[in-house]
């Protein structure tokens, strides 16, 4: 198979600024947008007219998912990492205080979600293949699988053979971020480590596929770069791997700079219209793909955007190792915004007349790798 | 320019060859809708009564010849009848058909698969003829087939794209070319499907059994390049959505 | 000698080359297929097969045909 490949950043940079009040009218009627389209939707035209934006994204969720919200909380089982990211928390160069759950604990923080209700989980950790690498993470899956109806992850990119390991032990997706598609600024962030090989990230999401995974989620950290031209690589990303992958669901997760240990501040700012235009553009674009929003985001933002293109929501989330346990765990990845209850969150979705769901697979169906 | 496989077209109507009155009829009608490829089947030769050589009539390299399966109920007559087609010069195309229901005529996905397997493995350029089946399409994509033929609707019933929505899906999902067959019964109905985006459609009965044959291939040909035409130039959705002038959502919890 | 062809007997005095029987019938050797018990014949090769006694022949070319299988019938 060939790799996914993109153009210029320069290129998206200057295609998403291009369009004007005619083209943006013409992405918001077509049913069957083109990149150039995307590249209208995501333009500053199309910021003026992020109301008529909202209400197309909004329309085309409710028919393609109905009234139904999925709810899922991660558990992070690991704060090691190999990599030094400039704009991250775990990263190798910071002094924080680490740690590894073994499987007890891992499973007593997924009993704990399980308590509160939350039947999807993802399990998220550092980079660090010697403290959680695959044999881990297969073991944790096995233990895990007949108790959730769905197991992401969020963890090292692995080759395809080890996601195939990982679907057979009960792994339903998996999702990778590039944090920036472009290529100039990925090195100047991404100092050491295995994450430096900015091809090979970008080929993650393909082997997650090939190995068979129900669903593959990618996302850019907004904040780094410029984010319309981040929007334009997110939409050839997905309509590459729709036609490469069509047996593969797929999800975009928009996660923004948050402050974290060390420090960093963002180097462009990314603001609420800003990431929920990118949010309906992706919508209008592309008709069937999940979007989540992650707690990242304050409670009124997430409360407000229900309904209008996310499907997918994090409930009751602690980004430490082992904060469900323990509320003085180890150092957080990010600090959360949204700190209502799984129960809180869920009763504000039945108030809007939509529909929380915890359950749409169950994890301990699935069999050895098929593709 | 439709490419399929390694070959480019400049016509994207698909001309059968059957039902015709004459031969020479059949050859104007050709003619005058200006069509490039056109299908032929294969059949044992009548001892006492050889009749006309379709080659004689529409030989001689005008036209490229796609010889179909037609007749096939199963994977192994498919086969068979391919390399019959082959071997008779009718070169390595095929539209592949498995139509086990004599009633209906509508084709068997799980024989067409199979068969479709076979022949890309043994050489052919194969185009299946299909139900408007998007899945059944991606799997024929990823056995090889250089095309896929889905229908419009059943055969011979003249009522165009009942198929709509399924074909949509298809057009929208495939790498390879769609080629809207059967069902098509009016140049409108052909507009229709390159205005939907299809790649090429073809046609037979509706231009074989015309009044004037040759006036309505020309009229088909006609619709057919409209119908792309106006593909290209980007359709205006139909717009029924109030949505974009007042929407009944709000933004105000933005900051 | 006896041989079926398309099903039906016929009766010839001697055997024949594919090639020259082909022609008998007033068929173009260019455009029809031939199967001698079940295998194909290829072209370059009417010229070197005989048709013995009892031999099963299948003789088949293009008709014009459509999108849809009873064109055929
Ligand atoms: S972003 Fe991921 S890889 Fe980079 S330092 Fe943080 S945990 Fe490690």
């Amino acid at each position: 198979m060939n790799n996914f490949s993109l153009p210029d950043f320069k290129q998206l940079r200057d295609m998403s600024r291009r369009a004007d009040e005619a083209a943006v009218q013409q992405a918001l009627r077509t049913n069957r947008p083109t990149l150039n389209d995307l590249a209208a939707l995501l333009s500053p035209a199309a910021g003026r007219r992020i109301t008529a934006l909202a209400a197309r994204s909004a329309e085309i969720t409710r028919q393609r998912f109905g009234c139904a919200i999925q709810i899922y909380a991660p558990i992070y089982v690991s704060n090691y990492c190999i990599n030094r990211c400039a704009y991250c928390g775990f990263s190798a160069g910071n002094r924080i205080k680490r740690r590894v759950l073994d499987i007890d604990e891992a499973a007593r923080e997924a009993e704990l979600l399980k308590g509160r209700g939350v039947n999807h989980i993802l399990l998220v950790s550092g980079e660090s293949p010697e403290r959680a690498g695959v044999d881990y993470f297969v073991a944790l899956a096995q233990r895990l699988r007949d108790h959730f109806a769905a197991i992401s992850i969020e963890i090292q990119p692995l080759d395809e053979d080890e996601y195939a390991q990982l679907f057979a032990a009960g792994i339903t997706s998996v999702a990778v971020y590039q944090e920036t598609y472009d290529r100039e600024l990925y090195p100047t962030l991404h100092l050491s480590g295995k994450k430096r090989d900015y091809d090979y990230r970008l080929a993650t999401p393909q082997r997650a596929a090939a190995a068979g995974m129900r669903e593959v989620g990618i996302g850019a950290l907004l904040g780094l770069s410029d984010w319309r031209a981040e929007g334009m690589a997110l939409g050839m990303h997905l309509a590459w791997l729709r036609h490469q992958f069509w047996r593969t669901a797929l999800t975009v997760s928009f996660p923004r700079l948050q402050p974290a240990a060390g420090g960093f501040t963002a180097l462009q700012q990314v603001g609420e219209r800003q990431l929920s235009q990118l949010l309906f553009a992706l919508r209008i674009f592309d008709h069937d793909v999940g979007l989540l929003i992650s707690t990242r985001e304050e409670a009124r933002y997430r409360d407000g955007m229900l309904g209008l293109g996310p499907t997918r929501y994090s409930a009751g989330s602690c980004t430490a190792p082992g904060g469900y346990s323990d509320e003085q765990e180890a150092t957080e990845q990010f600090e959360v915004d949204d700190h209502r209850s799984v129960d809180e969150v869920c009763a504000v979705i039945r108030q809007r007349g939509l529909e929380p769901v915890r359950k749409d697979w169950d994890a301990g169906f699935q069999m050895a790798a098929s593709a | 320019m439709l490419t399929i496989a390694d070959k480019t077209f400049t016509s994207r109507l698909f001309v059968g060859t059957g039902k015709f009155s004459s031969s020479d009829i059949m050859r104007q009608a050709l003619e005058a809708s200006e069509c490039e490829m056109v299908t032929v089947a294969l059949r044992r030769v009548e001892l006492d009564d050889p009749g006309d050589d379709i080659m004689q009539a529409i030989g001689g390299g005008k036209f490229f010849f796609l010889p179909n399966t037609a007749g096939a109920r199963d994977a192994v007559e498919a086969v068979r009848l391919a390399r019959l087609a082959r071997a008779a010069g009718g070169g390595n195309w095929l539209k592949l058909e498995v139509t086990p229901d004599p009633r209906t005529l509508l084709p068997d996905p799980v024989e067409t698969l199979k068969a479709a397997e076979e022949l890309v493995q043994d050489g052919f350029v194969v185009l299946p003829y299909i139900n408007a089946d998007p899945v059944l399409a991606l799997r024929l994509q990823e056995v090889g087939a250089a095309a896929v033929m889905p229908l419009g609707a059943p055969i011979g019933t003249n009522r165009g794209l009942l198929t709509r929505p399924l074909l949509e899906i298809i057009i929208e999902q495939m790498e390879v070319p769609v080629v809207v067959d059967a069902g098509i019964g009016t140049p409108s109905q052909a507009a229709a499907a390159m205005e939907m985006g299809a790649d090429a459609v073809l046609v037979n009965t509706a231009i074989a059994v015309a009044g004037d044959p040759v006036a309505m291939a020309a009229a088909f040909g006609q619709a057919v390049i409209a119908g792309r035409r106006a593909y290209k130039a980007g359709l205006g959705a139909i717009a029924c959505r109030a949505a974009a002038s007042s929407p009944q959502t709000g933004l105000e919890f933005l900051r | 000698m006896k041989i079926i062809v398309n099903g039906e007997e016929r009766f010839l005095e001697t055997e024949i080359l594919v090639t020259d029987y082909v022609k008998s019938l007033d068929l173009d050797p260019e455009t029809v297929v031939v199967e001698v018990d079940g295998r194909i014949i290829t072209r370059q090769d009417y010229q070197s097969t005989l048709l013995l006694d009892g031999a099963e022949v299948e003789l088949i070319r293009f008709i014009g045909g459509g999108q849809d299988a009873d064109d055929c019938r």
